[in-house]
């Protein structure tokens, strides 16, 4: 079994109408045992940006704890909030770094991106463990769960849905994905960002 | 087998780990301490590989109690669940990892709130309300999941320690002869007797 599936656990995002939405399921695990049913995966980096770190669960931690200090640092210095666009190179120069002996998690983001405008714009990107980004209009996946999501998702996602469809498509998507995964599950946590608010809902799931 | 577990209840922490040292398949000492008193209030209980684990420990205990001395204050459970988390998750990258797993039960006296944080070798940090490591997890688990309550008193706490004991020394092959018990609560740390 491959070091990327020995905590198990999923993230999938998806882009809505002046909204996108992140979730990811609750198990930590170690191969088929489960440890804790409330191992949250899915971290804050600014008001309107969110980071999912699905994968080996030490460099969840040890990962969020890098992004918190370089988000940061760049806070202090630039004297603003960081832009998801540039986050998203962020992560991947921060996974690049260790090319040849990576972290084992492959990242996802959703957030709000300021628009020259003045207006705000859905954003969301994914890369894999060595930091290759992938800027996608619809939804990216990763984890134990993600062929599963891109089957799921692929059948339900459709474009300019408001946010509170959205919540119900992101949701729908995740929960019947991860009944067929058995890495992942064990409850689920779903935040839907729009330009203004942030809503966090928890999932019930199965606890088999 | 090596096997340590524990359980949280209403404002204490009981941590239980066999006292067995095994070489091959001769048992060389039955009466091995494998709970570390790291400060007033908090325990780690450690298992994995011989020599990795004693090595780890002590290294942990004497910052922890630098921490202390330096700071007329010792650090808090979650702030030294993350420190020992981050020495381990830097040592998996190392040339030499070391292979401990560990249990770390505390009370935190500025919040009144127990804590009790799984650990393993690659730093994976759970905040849990019991656990166990080792072959034992395997019944232990479930009986927890059954059986165990967050507001239990010391006593119930016991009694359900009990079954865990019970149930491993029933029927794991190669079961341990003797559990260490320990309890951390507001009057600090001590061993308890069954």
């Amino acid at each position: 079994m491959s070091i990327m599936q020995h905590n198990g656990g999923s993230v999938i995002a998806m882009v809505g109408k002046d909204c996108v939405a992140i979730a990811s399921d609750l198990r930590l695990g170690v191969q088929s045992l489960s440890i804790t049913s409330d191992f949250e995966k899915i971290f804050p980096v600014t008001d309107r940006l969110f980071v999912g770190l699905p994968g080996l669960a030490t460099d969840v931690t040890t990962l969020r704890e890098q992004f918190r200090y370089r988000v940061n640092m760049y806070t202090i210095k630039e004297e603003r909030e960081i832009e998801p666009q540039t986050f998203a190179q962020l992560v991947s120069s921060t996974l690049y770094e260790r090319r040849f002996g990576p972290y084992f998690i492959e990242p996802v983001m959703a957030g709000m991106q300021k628009t020259p405008a003045g207006g705000y714009a859905p954003f969301i990107a994914a890369t894999d463990l060595i930091g290759c980004l992938n800027f996608a209009k619809d939804f990216v996946v990763a984890g134990t769960a993600s062929e599963k999501l891109f089957g799921v998702a692929e059948g339900l996602w459709e474009p300019d849905l408001e946010a509170e469809d959205l919540f119900e498509t992101i949701s729908q998507t995740l929960l019947n994905a991860l009944d067929r995964d058995a890495f992942s599950g064990w409850g689920a946590v779903v935040h839907v960002i729009t330009k203004d608010k942030v809503i966090t809902r928890k999932l019930k799931g199965r606890m088999d | 087998m090596e096997t340590a577990f524990a359980l949280t209840g209403k404002g204490y922490v009981l941590l239980a780990a066999d006292t067995t040292a095994v070489h091959s398949i001769i048992k060389v000492k039955t009466d091995v301490d494998k709970i570390k008193e790291l400060s007033p209030c908090l325990l780690m209980a450690y298992s994995g590989e011989p020599g990795d684990t004693v090595q780890f420990a002590e290294y942990i205990e004497r910052n922890i109690r630098l921490y202390h001395i330096r700071n007329n204050f010792p650090l808090r459970p979650p702030s030294a669940a993350s420190w020992i988390r981050r020495s381990l998750a830097d040592s998996l990258r190392s040339r030499k990892p070391y292979s401990v797993n560990l249990l770390l039960g505390g009370y935190d006296t500025s919040t009144y709130m127990p804590h009790l944080y799984w650990m393993d070798y690659f730093g994976t940090l759970a905040e849990v309300p019991f656990a166990a490591h080792g072959y034992g997890s395997y019944f232990t688990l479930s009986l927890l999941d059954k059986y165990h309550d967050p507001e239990a008193t010391v006593e119930e706490g016991i009694a359900t320690l009990k079954r865990c004991i019970d149930e491993v020394s029933k029927r794991l092959v190669v079961s341990p002869a003797r559990f260490k018990v320990k309890i951390v609560d507001k009057d600090g740390v001590r061993e308890i007797e069954l």
